[in-house]
């Protein structure tokens, strides 16, 4: 049998593979501190990206459960949360990566000490919306009734969901920061990105979320399957 | 493209063409903002990038490495979407 609702998935390896191609051939804007690194705007960042659509999936779904009182809404909710979650960790892990090359870097231009670096508003910001998610997880886990499960967990997911917008967007680009940004939209403006990079820069964030959500509505079926299967023994 | 102008479709067929009218005229737009960043080349032509990799094609052995672990990874994907749809089909 062939893979079910193929059209979007085979898109979205199209899209990857041209991130991987053209990400690393196509020309890029020669900046003196970054050089090759702003190639990262099509990894580092769309994970960041694609941690937002897929939070935005997951309050959708919760929404949807408070609504309808389907507790299928609640398990795509959590499933689109923990995916959300492990984007979140993967943009942490590619910045971090990104980082030691250009801000620790003592020969670089773009060199700022390990404290300022700590202290930049949007890694602090991006921790918390982080950890936010995590208690999201622990308070699911702690209710063992499961509709109150749901509920509450909705609940919360609508908060945690709120609480992203001053976390990692509102305040980190009204501080001093090492981050671009505060000029306004760093990554959508026209001044910010390069035409040149947009052009493979917006169908990377498409193929990123699409295999996020790939993965999710996986994870999502096999916990429909252990359910089902829960209930026939 | 368009159909036979039903009474019924006419409004849909304008809607159709409006929509790519301005479809390609946002592309045009866009394409025609690539001119405004050639004028930085003198500076950016000193700064140091790969180019040495790019001029000597071993860049794309650094896309082959890593078009072969997103194949793998991929594949993956693959199988145990098969598998997952091969348990629901038996559950049924």
């Amino acid at each position: 049998m062939i893979m079910r609702k193929a059209w979007w998935k085979i898109l979205s390896v199209f899209l990857l593979i041209y991130t991987f191609t053209f990400g690393l051939i196509s020309e890029v804007p020669r900046l003196p501190q970054l050089q090759e690194t702003i190639r990262n705007l099509y990894f580092h960042v769309c994970m960041w990206f694609t941690m937002m659509i897929l939070f935005i999936i997951s309050v959708v779904h919760a929404i949807k459960y408070l609504r309808n009182n389907d507790l299928k809404s609640d398990i795509c909710s959590r499933q689109y949360a923990v995916m959300g979650i492990v984007f979140g960790l993967l943009g942490y892990l590619t910045g971090a990566i990104w980082m030691s090359f250009t801000w620790a870097d003592p020969n670089n231009p773009a060199y700022a000490s390990f404290s300022t670096i700590a202290r930049d508003p949007k890694l602090i910001g991006a921790a918390i919306a982080l950890l936010i998610y995590f208690a999201y997880l622990v308070l699911r886990d702690s209710i063992t009734d499961i509709d109150k499960k749901a509920r509450i967990s909705a609940v919360y997911n609508i908060f945690a969901f709120a609480f992203l917008f001053p976390t990692i967007w509102i305040l980190p680009r009204l501080l001093p920061s090492l981050h671009p940004g505060q000029e306004g939209n760093p990554a959508l403006n026209t001044d910010d990105v390069d035409s040149r990079m947009r052009i493979v820069f917006y169908p990377a964030i498409l193929g990123w979320t699409l295999l996020g959500v790939w993965i999710t509505t996986l994870k999502i079926r096999m916990t429909l399957l252990k359910e089902k299967m829960l209930m026939n023994v | 493209m368009l159909n036979p102008i039903h009474p019924k479709h006419r409004d849909e067929n304008k809607n159709q063409l409006y929509t790519e009218m301005k479809k390609i005229f946002t592309s045009f737009l866009f394409s025609m903002m690539m001119i405004f960043v050639y004028a930085q080349d003198s500076v950016a032509s000193e700064t140091e990038m790969a180019d040495l990799m790019r001029d000597n094609g071993k860049i794309y052995v650094v896309i082959a490495v890593m078009l072969t672990i997103l194949f793998g990874l991929i594949l993956y994907l693959v199988r145990l979407d098969k598998k997952i749809g091969r348990l629901e089909k038996e559950k049924h």
